[in-house]
């Protein structure tokens, strides 16, 4: 089968090809979970999670809040 | 008495707002949010950890009952801390921001031009921006001036504990700049808490001064009561100082 890689937090992530950043968040076991992801300095709102198809080598940050001062 | 203050149209009880780092574990989080009487709590934006199922910081915070304040700590640009916003927006926060922008990674003292810049392009964004500068009273006017809701001036270093630094600039800030004055980063310790707000602050930003204490939760607790008291003598009124003494007990009368 065929893969494709993409970067998330600067690690590689290997997807299927046609993944969508709802189903890489699935794969991450992000799913359901309050993250805020970015791809290639742009955000992706969460209503587009589940459209958005990722292309090879897409660059994704996916963030949280953390405890902080 | 009522004594409550505005920030963003809303009525708040509380004078202290605490954040949410350092802390062992999230029971501990909740157990001194709660001591503290906050009612607005600060977090910070970062990279989830894809290797770690550990409970995230969110799970310690009763959305409820508290407001977030996202803050851009760690950022050192007007262009990182305003990439962070967007990010805490999507993440869906509450309508408030804490606005740093870091000058130097050994003292963390602010990059005020580029705090200033950052809060302007923010304010146009819509965001309602309270930003952590210097104890400048110029800073304080600038950002005020950009629409700022309030300015958060350091008593001292974040996370150094040495306390209200220079007391006269915090007052001249007071006295001079037509938003809320809160007193950001440096109280160490009760008494720093009660100075900040005799000096006539808004109100007190904490994260390490609780989450340092060896016991975290009855420093929540002290650092409550001391904002309080400090408070409170400030509305009061305190007796003017003299260099000498002044006998409290009538000096007619003594026995002979």
């Amino acid at each position: 089968m065929a893969t494709m890689t993409v970067s998330v937090n600067g690690e590689t992530v290997v997807v299927p090809p046609g993944s969508t950043v709802a189903q890489l968040l699935v794969q991450l076991g992000l799913g359901g979970k309050t993250v805020a992801v970015e791809r290639n300095r742009a955000i992706v709102p969460r209503a587009q999670h589940a459209t958005a198809e990722l292309q090879a080598n897409d660059q994704l940050e996916v963030v949280t809040f953390v405890g902080g001062g | 008495m009522t004594d409550t203050w505005t920030l963003a149209g809303r009525q708040w009880k509380s004078r202290i707002i605490v954040g949410t780092g350092k802390y062992a574990n999230n029971a501990e989080t909740t157990a001194a949010l709660d001591a503290s009487g906050a009612e607005i709590v600060t977090v910070a934006l970062r990279r989830v950890d894809l290797k770690s199922g550990a409970p995230t910081v969110l799970d310690a915070i009763d959305r409820k009952r508290y407001v977030l304040l996202p803050n851009t700590a760690g950022c050192y640009t007007a262009d990182e801390a305003i990439r962070t916003l967007h990010l805490a927006r999507e993440l869906g926060m509450d309508e408030l921001v804490k606005l740093e922008v870091i000058g130097d990674p050994k003292t963390l003292f602010p990059d005020n031009t580029a705090t200033v810049e950052a809060a302007t392009r923010l304010v146009k964004e819509g965001f309602k921006v309270l930003p952590y500068c210097s104890d400048d009273l110029i800073t304080c006017k600038r950002l005020a001036d950009a629409g700022c809701l309030a300015v958060m001036p350091l008593a001292a270093p974040i996370g150094s504990g040495l306390g209200i630094r220079n007391p006269h600039n915090i007052r001249l800030i007071i006295d001079n700049v037509n938003v809320p004055v809160i007193v950001d980063a440096g109280v160490g310790t009760a008494s720093d808490a009660a100075i900040a707000m005799e000096l006539g602050c808004t109100a007190v930003l904490m994260n390490t001064g609780i989450a340092g204490a060896q016991k975290p939760v009855l420093m929540a607790e002290a650092m409550r009561l001391a904002v309080d008291g400090g408070r409170k003598a400030f509305l009061a009124g305190r007796m003017p100082r003299r260099d000498y003494a002044n006998a409290s007990s009538p000096t007619a009368g003594l026995i002979e």
